[in-house]
């Protein structure tokens, strides 16, 4: 399953992270390289086995169905890139 | 006073208790040494010294009432993963560079709880994602230690080199620490001190930067096991805040230091005999082995099958768990954004490749490659199952044995700038090959330095619990550490 450029570059774009088509080039190389020693996997028979989602199995946990937090809206902003009374500033969004 | 960094954490508390010295006057020994060291090692990002001599101070009056916690008064230094309210926490990535939590991590709460004394916070891989500290956003920690005749610079091990290198210089009296894949254990090994990840679960992850959620564990880097049962008792706890937190009484860890191991049976894997490995490694295990042996433990032979697709398995796992978690970094609520954007894609395209380095980049993209349509059951959930096996393994082995004992890492710590591991991502990946079972079973796992190679410079054996019994653990590694009667130091270049 070899990776060819484009679909770096589209994986790229999945993960929203942009990259030079230099190093586009480069990671095609690298991830072919790691996926490729990955393969290995493929000799292990687990016919009939469960994924393992979880290190250690026990149930979830419930909690009480009651208000814990709030009224924290100078820390939530904190430590925004912008904001303006207690708000978000985001970019511009609809054209 | 800098003879009082050079104190265990255990003889440190003694010492406070008794009012020999004071936490002020300790404190100050070691924000002295860690002026002297940090522009040539590097291990500390960001010092909070107004805060510790405020904490220190606060510790003394406690102390002079006959009052206080566990740690009262003990410097420590953090990882910077932890959150810690108003002190910067950047995960050394360049996407935090100027965060500053608002809330307290439960680990670190859990220490200020007892009343320890913060120095800063710990340099480590940027989100802890490599094995030599190179990928910090803030320059690579140095190792105190040197080969023997040599002046190059070697690494600390990574992610959590920061911890390994300010316990191994006498820069705190312990630290905190994280492991996913070994983030512990190798520093540990690379710079003669003792590092324990412990049982999943065991430390709450609230407030610690995620990186992979299923495999993350804090555990402290200490200079002798006594003092890492003593950090370990102090950061874990049960926590509401973390749903993977186990609610189950925790033991006193300190009662198992120095216990006799006659009859515990003591499980060697074979398949942790690789070939490459150096023979002063090999040679270290079987010393290992004899001691143990001395000791009245029985020797079994043990088979582990799956042991080579352990770190495989783990890099689609931690790529694809860090691929979902580093996806809240988008320039919105916090974190970096860019300054170049025209368009909403490119706010978030820019910022984030403007502020992850190259190594987080590229496990966020293996890690969308295998979840990504087409590819999920191929690589994730073919991961999932081979991980569940890797489980199998340990359940089956430990029916024939209490601990296992391997080596820790499969070199000593080697030249930063490595250039073939450089070139080539899975040669770096390799150094886990020892640890990074443990994570995926979930295991408790320790290493302790037991000798020093043909160089001069330290190696580690790393012991394997069942799950929950991190006393086995610290009692086994204690009769080592014993045994072993490691006491070399780096010789100060600082």
């Amino acid at each position: 399953m070899a990776i060819d450029v484009a679909t770096v570059k589209k994986v790229a774009s999945l993960s929203r992270l942009r990259e030079s088509d230099e190093r586009l080039q480069s990671l095609a190389g690298e991830l072919n390289g790691i996926l490729g020693w990955i393969e290995q996997l493929n000799e292990v028979d687990v016919s009939g086995v469960e994924p393992m989602t979880t290190a250690i199995e026990m149930p979830q946990p419930m909690r009480e169905d009651v208000v814990t937090d709030g009224d924290k809206v100078r820390e939530i902003v904190a430590n925004a890139p912008k904001t303006v009374d207690g708000f978000f500033i985001v970019p511009k969004v609809v054209e | 006073m800098t003879e009082l960094t050079k104190l265990t954490l255990k003889a440190a508390i003694d010492g406070l208790k008794a009012k020999t010295f004071s936490s002020t006057e300790l404190t100050n020994a070691f924000i002295g040494a860690i002026e002297t060291a940090n522009p040539a090692l590097n291990a500390y990002v960001e010092t909070t010294f107004d805060k510790a001599r405020t904490q220190a101070a606060a510790s003394d009056a406690k102390l002079a009432k006959g009052e206080g916690g566990a740690l009262e008064g003990a410097p420590l230094g953090i990882k910077d993963l932890y959150c810690t309210a108003g002190v910067r926490t950047t995960a050394c990535s360049g996407i935090l560079e100027n965060f500053v939590p608002t809330y307290e991590s439960t680990v670190t709460q859990n220490l200020w709880d007892q009343g320890a004394v913060m120095l800063g916070k710990l340099n480590m891989d940027e989100f802890a994602m490599g094995s030599s500290n190179e990928t910090s956003k803030w320059g690579n920690v140095v190792n105190p230690w040197k080969s023997r005749g040599s002046n190059a610079e070697l690494t600390p091990g990574g992610s959590s080199g920061g911890s390994a290198a300010a316990v191994a210089a006498d820069l705190c009296l312990a630290a905190t620490a994280s492991d996913t894949g070994g983030s512990i254990r190798q520093p540990a090994a690379f710079t003669g001190t003792v590092g324990i990840k412990p049982t999943y679960g065991r430390c709450s992850r609230y407030g610690m930067v995620a990186f992979a959620s299923s495999l993350d564990q804090a555990g402290p880097i200490t200079k002798n096991v006594e003092d890492a049962a003593i950090m370990l008792q102090a950061m874990c706890s049960h926590d509401v805040k973390d749903s993977t937190s186990l609610d189950l009484a925790i033991p006193d860890f300190s009662s198992f230091i120095g216990k006799s191991v006659r009859g515990l049976r003591i499980g060697i894997p074979d398949e942790y005999r690789l070939d490459g490995i150096p023979a002063e490694i090999d040679a270290l295990w079987e010393q290992g082995i004899a001691w143990l042996k001395d000791a009245g433990a029985e020797i079994v032979r043990i088979s582990l099958p799956h042991t080579k697709y352990a770190l495989p398995c783990y890099y689609i796992i931690a790529p694809a768990e860090a691929s979902s978690n580093l996806a809240r970094y988008d320039g919105m609520r916090f974190g970096h954004r860019t300054d170049a954007a025209q368009s909403l894609t490119d706010v978030y395209e820019l910022s984030r490749s403007e502020g992850f380095g190259k190594e987080v980049k590229r496990r966020i993209m293996i890690g969308t490659y295998v979840l990504s349509a087409g590819f999920y059951d191929a690589y994730y959930v073919k991961a999932l199952k081979v991980r569940r096996r890797i489980a199998e393994d340990f359940t089956k082995a430990f029916e024939a044995c209490d601990v296992i004992l391997t080596p820790a890492t499969p070199s000593a710590a080697f030249d930063l700038g490595d250039q073939a591991k450089a070139a080539d991502p899975v040669q770096m990946y390799l150094n886990d090959v020892f640890t990074v079972t443990t994570n995926l079973a979930g295991l408790p796992g320790l290493s302790v330095p037991a000798g020093l190679d043909s160089q001069g410079l330290p190696l580690g054996l790393q012991v394997i619990g069942k799950a929950l019994d991190e006393g086995t653990v610290l009692n086994i590694a204690s009769v080592l550490e014993k045994a072993a009667g490691f006491s070399a130091k780096p010789s100060k270049w600082w």
